[in-house]
């Protein structure tokens, strides 16, 4: 490359919006709908290809709301499941508008043609775990996120006013005088600096199960939008709260299928946990277990806590889980219920009327997300969150069902939100000395000699999993905490390349510098709360101490990790 | 069980070069378990795309498999040599990496 060239290449491209939107999975499309639909100029940015990532595409099951359909239901029934599923936790504001605003973004759904499964030209609604009636409406077969994902796709083709860019990775948040005017963003495909200006930002970047070694999400799901929020001085709540889902496929290995298809078998054809010893255990825990809520299907929380206690006491699956067995049922019934999918299994070696398959809890979800207030806007006057990124709807607990609902809900709301904002300013607060900082991250990125970070990665995953995963306890949180700063050391303050372009390693850097963050975010306030509630269990505080009955507040103050106490907001919003 | 890679890297303008590693595997991991754990261990230079890692959600992990376009993720490791090589009529960007976004979804839209 010539120098002429290399200086080109080094100068920022530029890029002006009324919105930007971080990350094109379900609450990105939905919000950047939204916000076109408002009247903005819109920039949706994903990492990956626009509308492939994140966690909706993924999402083989269920969406929870109160449609009545097929069995009478209201908005507030909803609301009641999910705070009672939140353990005094939620944001009743936030709760409330997804189960108010739920319905009418299903329906809007099927007008677009999603294809939800129907019975008696009804949307058909399923039962699941915590819902007081049957309110999950599903495609079939196990086709639920991505039905969702290619009918929002198939939507932004047709709207006017935004720009898609994919291989685009947002690095940091661009503020002037603590509001945020845009981002800094890395082009994977060419290696070049982005500059974004932009009158609001909505970040929709998912989770943060990527943290974990067994997780159900896509690879980039690392919490970086969790990140970028902190170092541009908004909150975070409820960090401590990491949703596992019980019955993750554990073995024989299964490709090109979700991990955590099995919930669907469960709901149509019941299905049997069984131990080691071929024995049923959920009832066990439904009944002895002072945190039962006595009924036989177990809260996911309570199904996590039952594998994991089953296989401590040496009753655990050879590969280390529980079986699930659907040999009790006739091979026809499972072929009517799951028709093609039977197939893929078979192309697995996987026959479930002959036999079981071991399954165990994966990391799936992320109650705890960025603070915002009722608009979706957080405190950081601009920059808006939307989809599992929000924190507070789902408290210390999420039903099963309300994600995708939340992707919608929030998506839509921040968008609308975040137009109205753009279209009242006048002009952009942009200056390119809020890129400063971060372009010269960027441009100090260098080859050296440091640990292979694919593999620091691994051991981050590794040690959040080992040490902050379902169950926790004081010497365990501790010693993650020491792990992260080690880590912290490792990669050091200045990004590391190997390439030009598309380059793997810089990905990893910056990812790290993300993961690190909030892999601190989560064990801190995990260390600090000394009960058990919800997905946060400690085994050294067994039971829920009503005393605790707050939400925590991570900011972050100095590049030091702050953490404050607030009570559960309460109240209604208007949807 | 050990599977060898020879894969098929450089970026445009320069010589392809083939490179071999080999990956102890077990019975059903695909290839792109192969090449996430190749990173790991040996390079973790080598460049390819993936999202979703195990779903066939995303159908980024399109490459040409011993000659054939089909998804690492779907793909099964073998004993012996699997030859991984980039789309043949995308742009190649780097090793296993193409250009594969619609033209309307990429920061300068190529003709």
């Amino acid at each position: 490359m010539t120098a002429a060239a290399n200086n080109d290449a080094m100068a920022p491209t530029h890029i002006e919006t009324d919105v930007l939107v971080i990350g094109a999975g379900g609450a990105g499309m939905y919000a950047a709908l939204e916000a076109a639909k408002a009247g903005a100029s819109v920039v949706l940015a994903d990492r990956s290809l626009i509308g492939r990532g994140g966690a909706t595409v993924m999402a083989q099951m269920t969406v929870a709301a109160a449609l009545g359909e097929q069995t009478p239901d209201h908005w507030e029934y909803h609301l009641s499941d999910t705070l009672a599923a939140g353990r005094g936790l939620c944001d009743e504001r936030m709760a409330a508008l997804l189960c108010e605003d739920g319905p009418r973004r299903l329906r809007e759904m099927d007008g677009w043609k999603v294809g939800w499964a129907r019975e008696d030209g009804h949307i058909k609604q399923a039962q699941a775990p915590g819902h007081d009636r049957p309110r999950c409406a599903y495609v079939d077969f196990l086709s639920t996120g991505p039905a969702v994902s290619r009918t929002l796709r198939t939507q932004l083709n047709n709207a006017n006013g935004i720009r898609r860019i994919g291989d685009l990775m947002i690095v940091d948040i661009a503020l002037r005088n603590g509001e945020a005017c845009g981002a800094t963003a890395l082009h994977l495909t060419t290696g070049q600096a982005v500059t974004l200006a932009a009158k609001a930002v909505v970040i929709a970047t998912g989770g943060l199960t990527g943290l974990y070694r067994r997780n159900s999400a896509s690879s980039n799901m690392g919490g970086d939008g969790y990140a970028l929020a902190l170092r541009a001085g908004a909150e975070l709540i409820d960090m401590e709260f990491v949703q596992f889902f019980p019955i993750g496929h554990l073995a024989p290995r299964l490709v090109g299928m979700d991990p955590i298809m099995w919930d669907p078998f469960r709901y149509k054809l019941g299905g049997k946990l069984l131990n080691a010893e071929m024995r049923e255990f959920e009832q066990d825990y439904a009944t002895q277990d002072t945190r039962s809520d006595g009924r036989y299907v177990l809260t996911r929380d309570l199904a996590t806590y039952a594998i994991t206690r089953e296989v401590e006491a040496g009753r655990g699956s050879p590969a280390g889980g529980a079986y699930l067995s659907f040999q009790h049922l006739p091979e026809a019934d499972i072929r009517s219920a799951f028709g093609p999918v039977v197939d893929r299994l078979a192309a697995n070696g996987i026959d479930l009327a002959k036999h079981p398959v071991e399954v165990a809890p994966i990391a799936h979800y992320h109650m705890g997300g960025v603070r915002a207030d009722e608009t979706l806007q957080t405190r950081v006057p601009g920059l808006y969150v939307s989809g599992e990124a929000v924190g507070g709807a789902n408290g210390a607990n999420r039903l099963s069902g309300n994600a995708i609902t939340e992707a919608l809900v929030f998506g839509a709301h921040a968008g609308r939100n975040a137009a109205q904002r753009a279209l009242q300013s006048s002009s952009t607060k942009w200056q390119p000395q809020a890129a400063g900082p971060t372009l010269d991250l960027l441009r100090s990125a260098h080859k050296r000699d440091v640990p292979n970070l694919a593999a620091v990665v691994a051991e981050l995953k590794g040690l959040m999993a080992d040490l902050v995963g379902p169950f926790r306890t004081e010497p365990k949180l501790r010693s993650a905490i020491k792990a992260i700063e080690r880590l912290k050391a490792e990669i050091g303050e200045v990004p590391v390349s190997s390439a030009a372009v598309f380059d793997p390693v810089l990905v990893d850097w910056l990812d790290l510098r993300n993961m690190l963050l909030v892999a601190q975010s989560v064990t801190v306030p995990a260390l600090a709360r000394t009960e058990s509630r919800g997905a946060h269990q400690r085994e050294d505080y067994p039971g829920l101490d009503e005393s605790w009955g707050v939400n925590q507040i991570v900011a972050l103050s100095n590049g030091k990790i702050e953490l404050s106490r607030s009570a559960p907001v309460t109240g209604r919003a208007a949807a | 069980m050990k599977a060898t890679l020879a894969i098929q890297r450089g970026v445009p303008g320069e010589t392809p070069r083939l490179e071999s590693f080999e990956v102890a595997f077990e019975h059903g991991q695909s290839v792109l378990d192969g090449l996430r754990a190749l990173r790991l261990v040996a390079d973790p230079s080598l460049a390819f795309r993936f999202s979703c890692i195990n779903a066939n959600a995303c159908k980024e992990c399109m490459m040409l498999i011993d000659g054939k376009v089909d998804y690492a993720c779907t793909v099964r490791l073998k004993e012996g040599v699997t030859a991984l090589a980039p789309l043949p009529k995308k742009a190649l960007i780097r090793d296993l990496v193409t250009e594969i976004a619609p033209p309307d979804e990429r920061l300068w839209p190529r003709a």
